[in-house]
């Protein structure tokens, strides 16, 4: 057991644990933050995926020694007082879900994208997204709905 | 304990209610009007009822609800995975009723407040449940207008419904709202079945895209799905499983599992089970449990499963013959003869099996992601040897199905261990679970000969289909003479056949049926040297697939020329759950490597009356996404029982890069009630990619996936 510290969603919590322990299944199982999904275990399908430091990691193989010190943002941290974050909202104008399993995944995995690259080109947005499965198969809404994020979050037309 | 309401509170999106519970159920339909439904309407709609679904509280079959508030109510058996019935279900309701939208609210998948429904599957909840659904909306408009009638003092004839509001069609002061008509009052209603329906050109809300009533849950993480669910004191169980399909469990040891701090190792039967608060320390402990099994005699692999099908498959029946296949071999000039393979093709939904179960005062809830929440009731019922009515599944979101999701051991699995334990339990299960015990598509085997006459006319046609099942089978093409006889079906496991469990597949049986089919026809169109939309159009009299063809080829650009014309261009159609499909697609084949890259689909479909265009545009580009994973890569590769393919690492889903441009194309079809939309799209994906490279290349690819390498076997013939 071991004292972890780190930023979730903008709040610092102080944990003790197993650091060896995933950050998906603290999230979910220590913390109450189930809008993180679990899809494979095994980093290979990103259903998991949520900013460490503003990067996308997969929180299915992220232990928490990993975690001690960062920041750590999920899905439930990117709307603020009810109004959704302008890549949450290119989502829900484009239909870029169906099941909705792989979408948190998918809005973090776009978000960490949008963070380093204000500007993708539809290549990089595919190579970004790439390691995210979708079976639903919104895939085509999703590139659009992150396109459409790109241009509103630039302040141009979405 | 947190009460149900609670543990679901964050989850109330716009009109979706996840879950009701008892009190604040009875308290609703304490007052205003009450649609209930009487069984046989439903069994008339949807089939056969299995025994086991049968309801076990009919006075709680509710269709539709209207308080005072004007607030409508929708009671469902279905469940919401991705399909949009959430929202185009509403659409029904609300346009019959003759209320906006927003004023509808949907209860949906939960045995105790729902009317019994024995899944959701077969593209049937708009086709089959939504005339019914629409009935009893038409029903309590027709009790309100009465309502109304008696209150304003106006015959019947003279009044209008707008937005929930009863008007008089001369005077329009005089009007009373549904709202009002059902304050104060508890009426209830027998759903009859003899309310006239509004027609096409009275629809408002029907046929108009609204907006998807779980979008804001799901962009934010609120919407639930079964493993979400946490009631305090919660276990997670990682349970027991075999080494392969066909072992035999010998002996365990469970003593240093038991020995982990917090953990709880059950035993009960064939279920042994490790518990803890936390899955990843329940996961953990599981392997610390030392279980010996004998091997599973099956000596079956993926590449020997086609000759042992052949083998073992049962006799067969004919499912559809005419004239006489001697007469057409007589006026035949060309035979081709070929026989067509597809693998085993797992479902894997993003969202593996779960459920969550909880016993309080002998009565089990159970929330599962689960397609068939009746049937699942039953058999947690049985498996518990407890009364029905002792038992609730309340579905929340599905994270996909396709299927796979009609079969729920995992909902009986959490019920045994929370029973056994006393405490709620979830039951998540890992990724490689999900491949183990997936009930998957079945491999597949076609023998299809085949004759031209000298006009380029199909005289004979002879199919066989092992494995398959007969759904899309049936041959719409003008043929004198033909016979199709099917060995085994999709489901089960006549004769041995299969080393694991198959099942229904989104559009089960039709994807590996249209692709043997489709394929041959093109294959005689190339031997006919005719253009192969030009053939299909002169072998078929069929006005719906004239016009799907005419209006895929007019947005595709389709230019005549037989094939292989080195465009790539293919063509395939077909018909499933009562809509009509026709897509076109573009591939660039590497002639070095084999791989197979999609450019272009276009997809025209006529499936009726639309209630939601765009939720049927999204379910056909899902469908033709989805459908590049079984026609292109994934197979599900097996040796001795064992899965060989536990994970997304081996087992490739159709991934961004390989998405291609696809453009939709919806007919417009008022005269025909709304047909399956979630489905008929994928049915023609391995036909078109194998007609689109055999046009590319010159090569006929007939076994699905078309991996590289066998693309590359097909072009050395």
């Amino acid at each position: 057991m071991k004292p972890i510290s780190f930023s979730l969603n903008g709040v610092q919590r102080k944990l003790t644990l197993d650091d060896t322990r995933m950050l998906l299944w603290v999230l979910r199982d220590d913390l109450g933050l189930t809008g993180t999904k679990f899809g494979c275990g095994e980093a290979v399908c990103s259903a998991c995926t949520v900013l460490l430091d503003n990067q996308a990691v997969r929180a299915c193989v992220t232990p928490m020694s990993a975690v001690n010190g960062k920041r750590v943002v999920t899905i439930e941290g990117l709307a603020h007082d009810e109004r959704l974050h302008p890549v949450q909202e290119a989502f829900v104008k484009h239909l870029g879900f169906q099941c909705g399993y792989c979408t948190s995944g998918m809005i973090m995995g776009a978000h960490a994208l949008l963070l380093r690259n204000a500007k993708p080109t539809r290549a990089q947005i595919i190579e970004e997204m790439e390691p995210h499965l979708c079976r639903c198969g919104a895939h085509v809404r999703i590139v659009q709905a992150i396109e459409s994020a790109s241009a509103a979050m630039a302040g141009g037309a979405s | 304990m947190k009460n149900e309401s609670d543990l679901l509170e964050a989850s109330e999106g716009m009109g979706f209610v996840q879950t009701m519970d008892r009190r604040e159920f009875l308290k609703l339909t304490s007052l205003g009007l009450l649609v209930m439904c009487a069984i046989d309407p439903l069994l008339g709609m949807a089939g056969h009822l299995s025994a086991e679904a049968a309801p076990a509280a009919p006075d709680f079959n509710a269709f539709l609800h209207i308080g005072a508030d004007g607030r409508v109510t929708c009671f469902v058996g279905k469940i919401e995975m991705g399909q949009g019935i959430v929202t185009a279900l509403p659409q029904l309701a609300a346009e019959e009723l003759g209320v906006p939208l927003s004023s509808v609210d949907i209860v949906m998948g939960d045995t105790d407040l729902c009317p019994t429904d024995q899944g959701t599957y077969g593209s049937l909840s708009v086709r089959m449940f939504g005339p019914t659904l629409r009935a009893a909306a038409a029903e309590a408009r027709e009790v309100l207008v009465q309502m109304a009638a008696e209150r304003l003092q106006l015959p019947v004839a003279g009044l209008d419904v707008r937005d929930g509001v009863v008007v008089s069609k001369t005077d329009r002061t005089k009007h009373v709202s549904y709202g009002e008509l059902t304050a104060g009052k508890r009426i209830e209603r027998r759903l009859e079945g003899q309310a006239v329906l509004k027609s096409v050109g009275a629809f408002t809300i029907m046929g108009k895209s609204a907006p998807r009533r779980d979008a804001r849950d799901k962009v934010t993480g609120k919407a639930k799905y079964a493993g979400d669910i946490a009631p305090s004191g919660a276990l997670h169980a990682r349970i027991l499983r075999p080494p392969s399909h066909g072992a035999t469990f010998v002996r365990a040891d469970t003593s240093a599992a038991e020995a982990v701090p917090g953990v709880r190792v059950v035993r009960e039967g064939d279920l042994i089970a490790v518990l803890h608060p936390h899955r990843d320390e329940a996961t953990r402990a599981l392997a610390l449990v030392k279980a010996t099994y004998s091997p599973s005699p099956s000596t079956l692999t993926h590449e020997t499963i086609f000759e042992h099908l052949q083998k073992v498959a049962p006799e067969g029946r004919e499912t559809g013959s005419h004239g006489s296949l001697a007469d057409g071999e007589k006026s035949a000039s060309q035979v081709v003869e070929q026989t067509y393979l597809k693998g085993y093709v797992a479902h894997a939904p993003m969202e593996t099996h779960s459920a969550v179960a909880m016993v309080e005062n002998g009565k089990v809830t159970v929330w599962a992601g689960t397609q068939t929440p009746f049937p699942l009731k039953a058999q947690i019922a049985r498996a518990l040897n407890l009364a029905p009515e002792n038992v609730r599944v309340i579905t929340p979101y599905v994270g996909g199905g396709f299927g796979g999701k009609s079969a729920s051991m995992q909902g009986i699995e959490a019920a045994r261990l929370a029973m056994a334990t006393g405490k709620p339990v979830r039951v998540v299960w890992g990724r490689e679970e999900e491949f183990f015990f997936d009930t998957f598509d079945p491999a597949a085997v076609f023998k299809i000969r085949a004759g031209l006459d000298a006009a380029k006319r199909i005289v004979f046609w002879d199919n066989v289909v092992i494995g398959a099942g007969e759904r899309g089978s049936a041959l719409f093409y003008d043929v004198p003479n033909h016979r199709t006889v099917v060995r085994g079906g999709w489901s089960g496991n006549s004769g041995d056949m299969h080393p694991f469990a198959v099942g229904p597949w989104r559009a089960p049986g039709a994807n590996a049926n249209v692709f043997a089919r489709e394929s041959h026809i093109d294959a005689m169109a190339a031997k006919a040297g005719l253009d192969p939309v030009e053939f299909r159009m002169r072998n078929l009299t069929d006005a719906r697939m004239h016009r799907v063809l005419e209006a895929a080829a007019k947005r595709f650009g389709w230019s005549p020329k037989p094939a292989p014309s080195g465009r790539g261009f293919g063509v395939a159609c077909g018909i499933d759950a009562g809509a009509y499909v026709a897509t076109m697609a573009e591939v660039k084949v590497d002639k070095g490597t084999g791989e197979v890259r999609v450019v272009r689909v276009v997809c025209a479909q006529d499936m009726g009356i639309v209630v939601n265009p765009e939720g049927a545009a999204q379910q056909m580009e899902g469908c033709i996404t989805m459908g590049l994973g079984y026609t292109l890569a994934e197979e599900v590769r097996f040796k001795d029982g064992v899965v060989l393919d536990r994970n997304f690492d081996t087992y490739d889903l159709p991934r961004f890069s390989a998405v291609p441009r696809i453009e939709t194309v919806i007919l417009d079809s008022p005269d025909l009630a709304p047909q399956g939309g979630g489905e008929p799209a994928i049915i023609t994906t391995g036909a078109v990619v194998a007609n689109a490279v055999f046009d590319a290349v010159g090569a006929r690819v007939a076994q699905l996936p078309m991996t590289p390498a066998r693309v590359k076997g097909a072009m050395k013939g």
